[in-house]
Protein backbone atom coordinates (compact mmCIF):
# COMPACT_ATOMS: atom_id res chain seq x y z
CA UNK A 1 0.00 0.00 0.00
CA UNK A 2 1.47 3.32 -1.10
CA UNK A 3 1.95 6.12 1.44
CA UNK A 4 -0.19 8.52 -0.59
CA UNK A 5 -2.64 8.45 -3.45
CA UNK A 6 -1.07 11.54 -4.95
CA UNK A 7 2.20 13.37 -4.57
CA UNK A 8 2.56 16.86 -6.02
CA UNK A 9 6.14 17.99 -6.51
CA UNK A 10 6.51 21.76 -6.47
CA UNK A 11 4.73 24.49 -4.49
CA UNK A 12 4.34 27.27 -7.04
CA UNK A 13 0.96 28.42 -8.41
CA UNK A 14 0.65 25.20 -10.47
CA UNK A 15 1.35 22.82 -7.60
CA UNK A 16 -0.80 24.81 -5.17
CA UNK A 17 -3.75 24.78 -7.60
CA UNK A 18 -3.32 21.05 -8.20
CA UNK A 19 -3.24 20.65 -4.42
CA UNK A 20 -6.41 22.68 -3.99
CA UNK A 21 -8.29 20.51 -6.48
CA UNK A 22 -6.88 17.26 -5.09
CA UNK A 23 -7.70 18.23 -1.51
CA UNK A 24 -11.25 19.14 -2.48
CA UNK A 25 -11.56 15.78 -4.26
CA UNK A 26 -10.55 14.15 -0.94
CA UNK A 27 -7.55 12.47 -2.53
CA UNK A 28 -4.89 11.57 0.04
CA UNK A 29 -2.30 14.05 -1.17
CA UNK A 30 0.99 15.58 -0.10
CA UNK A 31 2.59 18.59 -1.73
CA UNK A 32 6.38 18.64 -1.61
CA UNK A 33 8.26 21.92 -1.86
CA UNK A 34 12.05 22.06 -1.74
CA UNK A 35 12.18 25.59 -0.39
CA UNK A 36 9.11 27.52 0.61
CA UNK A 37 5.76 27.63 -1.17
CA UNK A 38 5.38 30.23 -3.90
CA UNK A 39 7.89 29.43 -6.58
CA UNK A 40 9.06 31.93 -9.16
CA UNK A 41 6.02 34.16 -8.68
CA UNK A 42 7.57 35.27 -5.37
CA UNK A 43 10.16 37.21 -7.34
CA UNK A 44 7.54 39.11 -9.35
CA UNK A 45 7.05 42.61 -8.10
CA UNK A 46 3.52 43.10 -9.37
CA UNK A 47 1.02 40.93 -11.24
CA UNK A 48 -1.58 42.77 -13.32
CA UNK A 49 -2.74 39.86 -15.46
CA UNK A 50 -4.07 37.32 -13.00
CA UNK A 51 -7.85 37.68 -13.30
CA UNK A 52 -9.94 38.39 -10.23
CA UNK A 53 -7.59 41.01 -8.83
CA UNK A 54 -8.66 44.23 -10.59
CA UNK A 55 -5.96 46.33 -8.94
CA UNK A 56 -3.22 43.73 -9.38
CA UNK A 57 -1.23 42.31 -6.49
CA UNK A 58 2.32 41.35 -5.60
CA UNK A 59 3.67 37.93 -6.48
CA UNK A 60 4.14 37.23 -2.79
CA UNK A 61 0.52 38.08 -1.98
CA UNK A 62 -0.78 35.90 -4.80
CA UNK A 63 1.34 32.93 -3.71
CA UNK A 64 0.30 33.39 -0.09
CA UNK A 65 -3.39 33.54 -1.01
CA UNK A 66 -3.07 30.37 -3.08
CA UNK A 67 -1.29 28.55 -0.25
CA UNK A 68 -3.95 29.69 2.24
CA UNK A 69 -6.74 28.56 -0.05
CA UNK A 70 -5.24 25.09 -0.42
CA UNK A 71 -4.64 24.91 3.34
CA UNK A 72 -8.32 25.72 3.96
CA UNK A 73 -9.13 22.35 2.40
CA UNK A 74 -6.47 20.61 4.50
CA UNK A 75 -3.85 20.05 1.83
CA UNK A 76 -0.82 18.43 3.49
CA UNK A 77 2.29 20.40 2.57
CA UNK A 78 5.94 19.69 3.32
CA UNK A 79 8.35 22.55 2.82
CA UNK A 80 12.08 21.99 2.77
CA UNK A 81 11.41 18.61 1.14
CA UNK A 82 14.05 18.29 -1.52
CA UNK A 83 13.38 15.50 -4.01
CA UNK A 84 16.59 14.20 -5.57
CA UNK A 85 15.31 11.34 -7.71
CA UNK A 86 12.24 9.29 -8.48
CA UNK A 87 11.17 6.01 -10.01
CA UNK A 88 7.90 6.53 -11.84
CA UNK A 89 7.77 3.52 -14.17
CA UNK A 90 5.77 1.03 -12.08
CA UNK A 91 2.30 1.28 -10.52
CA UNK A 92 3.88 2.38 -7.23
CA UNK A 93 5.77 5.64 -7.74
CA UNK A 94 8.83 6.13 -5.54
CA UNK A 95 10.11 9.54 -4.47
CA UNK A 96 13.59 9.88 -2.94
CA UNK A 97 14.65 12.81 -0.77
CA UNK A 98 17.97 14.54 -0.15
CA UNK A 99 17.96 13.36 3.48
CA UNK A 100 17.84 9.71 2.36
CA UNK A 101 14.16 9.13 3.14
CA UNK A 102 11.58 8.10 0.56
CA UNK A 103 7.86 7.87 0.05
CA UNK A 104 5.52 6.04 -2.29
CA UNK A 105 2.42 7.15 -4.13
CA UNK A 106 -0.06 5.85 -6.66
CA UNK A 107 0.00 9.01 -8.77
CA UNK A 108 2.36 11.95 -9.19
CA UNK A 109 1.98 15.49 -10.48
CA UNK A 110 5.28 17.07 -11.48
CA UNK A 111 5.15 20.84 -11.05
CA UNK A 112 8.80 21.56 -10.38
CA UNK A 113 8.78 24.67 -12.55
CA UNK A 114 11.78 26.52 -13.84
CA UNK A 115 14.40 28.98 -12.67
CA UNK A 116 16.07 32.00 -14.25
CA UNK A 117 18.50 31.26 -17.00
CA UNK A 118 22.11 32.32 -16.61
CA UNK A 119 24.13 34.17 -19.21
CA UNK A 120 27.09 31.85 -18.79
CA UNK A 121 29.67 34.61 -19.15
CA UNK A 122 32.82 35.36 -17.15
CA UNK A 123 32.11 37.23 -13.93
CA UNK A 124 28.52 36.09 -13.60
CA UNK A 125 29.02 33.45 -10.91
CA UNK A 126 31.78 35.35 -9.15
CA UNK A 127 29.69 38.51 -8.82
CA UNK A 128 26.29 36.94 -8.06
CA UNK A 129 24.72 38.91 -5.24
CA UNK A 130 27.41 41.58 -5.68
CA UNK A 131 25.78 43.37 -8.56
CA UNK A 132 24.60 40.39 -10.59
CA UNK A 133 20.93 39.76 -9.87
CA UNK A 134 18.07 37.63 -11.17
CA UNK A 135 15.31 39.26 -9.11
CA UNK A 136 14.44 42.93 -9.58
CA UNK A 137 11.89 43.05 -6.79
CA UNK A 138 14.41 41.60 -4.32
CA UNK A 139 17.41 43.67 -5.21
CA UNK A 140 16.17 46.80 -7.00
CA UNK A 141 16.19 49.06 -3.93
CA UNK A 142 19.95 48.47 -3.49
CA UNK A 143 20.52 50.49 -6.67
CA UNK A 144 19.12 53.86 -5.66
CA UNK A 145 20.56 56.57 -7.94
CA UNK A 146 22.95 54.14 -9.58
CA UNK A 147 23.28 53.12 -13.22
CA UNK A 148 22.34 49.55 -14.02
CA UNK A 149 21.65 47.24 -16.93
CA UNK A 150 18.99 44.68 -17.73
CA UNK A 151 19.82 41.81 -20.08
CA UNK A 152 16.78 40.51 -21.97
CA UNK A 153 13.83 41.61 -24.10
CA UNK A 154 10.88 39.49 -22.97
CA UNK A 155 8.01 40.36 -20.65
CA UNK A 156 9.93 39.79 -17.45
CA UNK A 157 12.94 41.79 -18.57
CA UNK A 158 10.98 44.81 -19.78
CA UNK A 159 8.48 44.87 -16.93
CA UNK A 160 11.29 44.70 -14.40
CA UNK A 161 13.33 47.33 -16.28
CA UNK A 162 10.41 49.73 -15.81
CA UNK A 163 10.16 48.74 -12.14
CA UNK A 164 13.90 49.34 -11.65
CA UNK A 165 13.57 52.97 -12.81
CA UNK A 166 11.87 53.59 -9.46
CA UNK A 167 15.33 53.29 -7.93
CA UNK A 168 18.05 53.53 -10.55
CA UNK A 169 19.18 56.74 -12.21
CA UNK A 170 19.43 54.97 -15.55
CA UNK A 171 18.53 51.50 -16.83
CA UNK A 172 20.18 50.21 -20.00
CA UNK A 173 18.27 47.35 -21.61
CA UNK A 174 20.59 45.08 -23.57
CA UNK A 175 18.76 43.00 -26.11
CA UNK A 176 20.18 40.73 -28.76
CA UNK A 177 17.53 41.62 -31.36
CA UNK A 178 16.29 44.96 -32.72
CA UNK A 179 12.79 44.58 -31.31
CA UNK A 180 11.26 43.38 -28.06
CA UNK A 181 9.31 40.19 -27.47
CA UNK A 182 7.48 41.72 -24.51
CA UNK A 183 3.73 42.28 -24.78
CA UNK A 184 2.67 45.64 -26.26
CA UNK A 185 1.41 47.35 -23.09
CA UNK A 186 4.68 46.51 -21.35
CA UNK A 187 6.70 47.82 -24.32
CA UNK A 188 4.73 51.08 -24.40
CA UNK A 189 5.54 51.75 -20.74
CA UNK A 190 9.23 51.10 -21.35
CA UNK A 191 9.47 53.30 -24.46
CA UNK A 192 7.73 56.14 -22.62
CA UNK A 193 10.19 55.97 -19.72
CA UNK A 194 13.07 58.40 -20.20
CA UNK A 195 15.27 56.60 -17.67
CA UNK A 196 15.41 53.55 -19.94
CA UNK A 197 17.91 53.34 -22.76
CA UNK A 198 17.89 50.50 -25.27
CA UNK A 199 21.06 48.90 -26.58
CA UNK A 200 19.87 46.80 -29.53
CA UNK A 201 21.49 43.86 -31.31
CA UNK A 202 23.91 43.33 -28.43
CA UNK A 203 24.80 40.69 -25.89
CA UNK A 204 26.72 40.75 -22.62
CA UNK A 205 30.09 39.08 -23.13
CA UNK A 206 31.59 39.64 -19.74
CA UNK A 207 30.72 41.12 -16.37
CA UNK A 208 33.55 43.13 -14.91
CA UNK A 209 34.31 43.91 -11.30
CA UNK A 210 36.45 42.80 -8.44
CA UNK A 211 34.42 42.99 -5.23
CA UNK A 212 31.35 44.28 -7.01
CA UNK A 213 30.12 44.89 -10.53
CA UNK A 214 31.74 47.89 -12.21
CA UNK A 215 30.80 47.33 -15.83
CA UNK A 216 29.93 45.11 -18.77
CA UNK A 217 31.64 44.13 -21.96
CA UNK A 218 29.04 44.15 -24.75
CA UNK A 219 29.27 42.66 -28.17
CA UNK A 220 27.26 44.01 -31.08
CA UNK A 221 25.80 41.73 -33.77
CA UNK A 222 28.54 42.87 -36.17
CA UNK A 223 31.20 41.70 -33.68
CA UNK A 224 32.11 45.15 -32.36
CA UNK A 225 32.87 45.23 -28.61
CA UNK A 226 32.12 48.09 -26.25
CA UNK A 227 32.11 48.78 -22.55
CA UNK A 228 29.23 49.95 -20.38
CA UNK A 229 29.88 51.24 -16.88
CA UNK A 230 27.16 49.98 -14.51
CA UNK A 231 26.97 49.07 -10.84
CA UNK A 232 24.54 46.23 -11.37
CA UNK A 233 23.11 43.93 -13.99
CA UNK A 234 19.78 42.13 -13.86
CA UNK A 235 19.79 38.97 -15.95
CA UNK A 236 16.27 38.25 -17.15
CA UNK A 237 16.77 36.09 -20.21
CA UNK A 238 14.22 33.36 -19.80
CA UNK A 239 14.19 30.18 -17.80
CA UNK A 240 15.61 26.68 -17.57
CA UNK A 241 13.59 23.69 -16.36
CA UNK A 242 14.01 22.31 -12.84
CA UNK A 243 14.43 18.77 -14.14
CA UNK A 244 17.51 17.46 -12.33
CA UNK A 245 15.41 15.17 -10.11
CA UNK A 246 13.35 13.73 -12.98
CA UNK A 247 13.97 10.24 -14.41
CA UNK A 248 15.14 11.19 -17.90
CA UNK A 249 15.22 7.54 -18.95
CA UNK A 250 11.51 7.11 -18.13
CA UNK A 251 9.87 10.44 -18.95
CA UNK A 252 9.48 11.76 -22.47
CA UNK A 253 10.95 15.23 -22.67
CA UNK A 254 11.88 17.82 -25.25
CA UNK A 255 14.70 20.29 -24.59
CA UNK A 256 14.50 19.38 -20.92
CA UNK A 257 10.75 20.07 -20.61
CA UNK A 258 8.18 17.29 -20.11
CA UNK A 259 5.85 16.35 -22.94
CA UNK A 260 2.18 16.05 -21.96
CA UNK A 261 -1.17 15.60 -23.62
CA UNK A 262 -4.13 17.97 -23.16
CA UNK A 263 -5.04 16.30 -19.86
CA UNK A 264 -1.49 16.98 -18.63
CA UNK A 265 -0.67 13.26 -18.74
CA UNK A 266 2.91 12.23 -19.46
CA UNK A 267 3.95 9.04 -21.25
CA UNK A 268 3.91 7.25 -17.86
CA UNK A 269 0.58 6.03 -16.45
CA UNK A 270 -0.36 7.92 -13.28
CA UNK A 271 2.22 10.64 -13.86
CA UNK A 272 0.99 14.13 -14.78
CA UNK A 273 3.06 17.26 -15.33
CA UNK A 274 1.97 20.90 -15.38
CA UNK A 275 3.23 24.47 -15.26
CA UNK A 276 6.62 25.76 -16.33
CA UNK A 277 8.20 22.30 -16.39
CA UNK A 278 6.17 21.17 -19.41
CA UNK A 279 7.02 21.77 -23.05
CA UNK A 280 4.84 24.69 -24.18
CA UNK A 281 5.00 28.24 -25.48
CA UNK A 282 3.13 30.31 -22.93
CA UNK A 283 4.33 30.46 -19.34
CA UNK A 284 2.00 32.64 -17.32
CA UNK A 285 0.74 32.24 -13.76
CA UNK A 286 -2.80 31.87 -15.05
CA UNK A 287 -2.17 28.94 -17.38
CA UNK A 288 0.17 27.30 -14.89
CA UNK A 289 -2.65 27.35 -12.34
CA UNK A 290 -5.12 26.11 -14.96
CA UNK A 291 -2.86 23.21 -15.86
CA UNK A 292 -2.53 22.35 -12.17
CA UNK A 293 -6.31 21.97 -11.98
CA UNK A 294 -6.39 19.81 -15.13
CA UNK A 295 -3.55 17.63 -13.82
CA UNK A 296 -5.36 17.10 -10.50
CA UNK A 297 -8.50 16.02 -12.31
CA UNK A 298 -6.48 13.68 -14.52
CA UNK A 299 -4.99 12.20 -11.33
CA UNK A 300 -8.47 11.82 -9.85
CA UNK A 301 -9.60 10.01 -12.99
CA UNK A 302 -6.53 7.75 -12.96
CA UNK A 303 -7.07 6.83 -9.30
CA UNK A 304 -10.75 6.10 -9.93
CA UNK A 305 -9.81 3.75 -12.78
CA UNK A 306 -7.39 1.98 -10.43
CA UNK A 307 -10.31 1.53 -8.08
CA UNK A 308 -8.34 2.93 -5.16
CA UNK B 1 4.63 32.71 20.73
CA UNK B 2 6.36 32.43 17.39
CA UNK B 3 9.64 34.22 17.04
CA UNK B 4 10.65 34.51 20.68
CA UNK B 5 13.99 32.85 19.91
CA UNK B 6 14.55 35.00 16.87
CA UNK B 7 16.81 37.99 17.50
CA UNK B 8 16.14 41.26 15.66
CA UNK B 9 19.52 42.88 15.02
CA UNK B 10 20.26 46.54 14.41
CA UNK B 11 23.39 48.34 13.23
CA UNK B 12 24.20 49.15 16.87
CA UNK B 13 24.08 45.65 18.39
CA UNK B 14 25.31 43.76 15.33
CA UNK B 15 29.05 43.56 16.08
CA UNK B 16 28.55 42.39 19.66
CA UNK B 17 26.21 39.60 18.56
CA UNK B 18 28.29 38.17 15.73
CA UNK B 19 31.53 38.52 17.72
CA UNK B 20 30.50 35.67 19.99
CA UNK B 21 31.89 32.14 19.64
CA UNK B 22 28.34 30.87 19.33
CA UNK B 23 27.50 30.59 15.62
CA UNK B 24 25.12 33.29 14.49
CA UNK B 25 23.03 33.10 11.34
CA UNK B 26 21.80 36.49 10.15
CA UNK B 27 18.95 36.75 7.65
CA UNK B 28 19.22 40.09 5.83
CA UNK B 29 15.74 40.97 4.61
CA UNK B 30 13.30 43.73 3.78
CA UNK B 31 9.52 43.98 3.80
CA UNK B 32 9.37 44.65 0.04
CA UNK B 33 11.08 41.38 -0.86
CA UNK B 34 8.70 38.48 -1.57
CA UNK B 35 11.23 35.66 -1.23
CA UNK B 36 12.43 37.20 2.07
CA UNK B 37 8.91 37.10 3.46
CA UNK B 38 8.45 33.57 2.13
CA UNK B 39 11.46 32.20 4.04
CA UNK B 40 10.51 34.11 7.21
CA UNK B 41 8.54 31.26 8.86
CA UNK B 42 11.35 28.81 8.07
CA UNK B 43 13.93 31.08 9.73
CA UNK B 44 11.64 31.27 12.79
CA UNK B 45 11.53 27.47 12.89
CA UNK B 46 15.33 27.36 12.84
CA UNK B 47 15.45 29.85 15.71
CA UNK B 48 13.30 27.53 17.82
CA UNK B 49 15.21 24.39 16.83
CA UNK B 50 18.67 25.89 17.47
CA UNK B 51 17.75 27.72 20.67
CA UNK B 52 20.75 27.52 23.03
CA UNK B 53 23.06 26.17 20.31
CA UNK B 54 23.18 28.99 17.76
CA UNK B 55 21.83 32.50 17.47
CA UNK B 56 19.36 32.97 14.64
CA UNK B 57 18.81 36.62 13.83
CA UNK B 58 17.20 38.89 11.28
CA UNK B 59 18.26 42.31 10.11
CA UNK B 60 15.96 44.67 8.25
CA UNK B 61 18.21 46.25 5.60
CA UNK B 62 15.93 49.28 5.18
CA UNK B 63 16.18 50.27 8.83
CA UNK B 64 19.86 49.29 9.15
CA UNK B 65 21.75 50.36 6.05
CA UNK B 66 25.27 50.40 7.53
CA UNK B 67 25.78 46.67 8.16
CA UNK B 68 24.54 45.37 4.77
CA UNK B 69 26.77 47.97 3.11
CA UNK B 70 29.76 46.75 5.08
CA UNK B 71 29.24 43.22 3.81
CA UNK B 72 28.56 44.31 0.24
CA UNK B 73 25.04 42.94 0.29
CA UNK B 74 23.26 43.86 -2.94
CA UNK B 75 20.77 41.01 -3.06
CA UNK B 76 18.30 39.67 -0.53
CA UNK B 77 17.48 37.42 1.10
CA UNK B 78 21.14 36.94 1.98
CA UNK B 79 21.93 34.73 4.95
CA UNK B 80 25.38 34.96 6.49
CA UNK B 81 26.70 32.59 9.14
CA UNK B 82 29.16 34.22 11.55
CA UNK B 83 31.39 32.70 14.21
CA UNK B 84 33.74 34.73 16.36
CA UNK B 85 33.11 37.76 14.18
CA UNK B 86 34.11 35.99 10.95
CA UNK B 87 31.99 35.05 7.96
CA UNK B 88 31.84 31.24 7.88
CA UNK B 89 29.32 30.79 5.09
CA UNK B 90 26.94 32.85 2.98
CA UNK B 91 23.96 32.13 0.71
CA UNK B 92 21.67 34.33 -1.35
CA UNK B 93 18.12 33.55 -2.45
CA UNK B 94 15.15 31.67 -1.06
CA UNK B 95 17.11 28.61 0.01
CA UNK B 96 15.60 25.49 1.52
CA UNK B 97 15.79 24.60 5.18
CA UNK B 98 18.02 21.57 4.53
CA UNK B 99 20.75 23.80 3.15
CA UNK B 100 20.64 26.12 6.17
CA UNK B 101 20.56 23.19 8.60
CA UNK B 102 23.66 21.73 6.90
CA UNK B 103 25.39 25.13 7.14
CA UNK B 104 24.58 25.45 10.85
CA UNK B 105 25.45 21.88 11.78
CA UNK B 106 28.84 22.19 10.14
CA UNK B 107 29.63 25.26 12.26
CA UNK B 108 28.46 23.79 15.58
Amino acid sequence: MADYQLVIIGGGPTGLTAGLYAARARIKTVLLEKGVAGGQVLTTDWIDNYPGFPDGLSGFDLAEKMAKQAARFDLETRSGAEVVSMDLAGPEKKIFFADGSELTSQAVIIATGARPNKLGVPGELELAGKGVSYCATCDGPFYRDLEIAVAGGGNTAIQEAVYLTKFAKKVSVIHRRDELRATKIVQEKAFANDKIEFIWNSVVKEIEGDKEVTGLVLQNKDGRESKLAVQGVFILIGIIPNNEMLPADQLKMNKGFILTDREMRTNLPGVMAAGDIIYKNIRQVVNGAGEGAVAAMAAEHYLAELGS
Amino acid sequence: MAGENLKQLTDSDFDATIGSDTPCLVDFWAPWCGPCKAIGPMVEELAAEYAGKAVIAKMNVDENPATPGKFGIRAIPTLILFKGGNVVDQVTGAVGKTQLVAMLDKAL
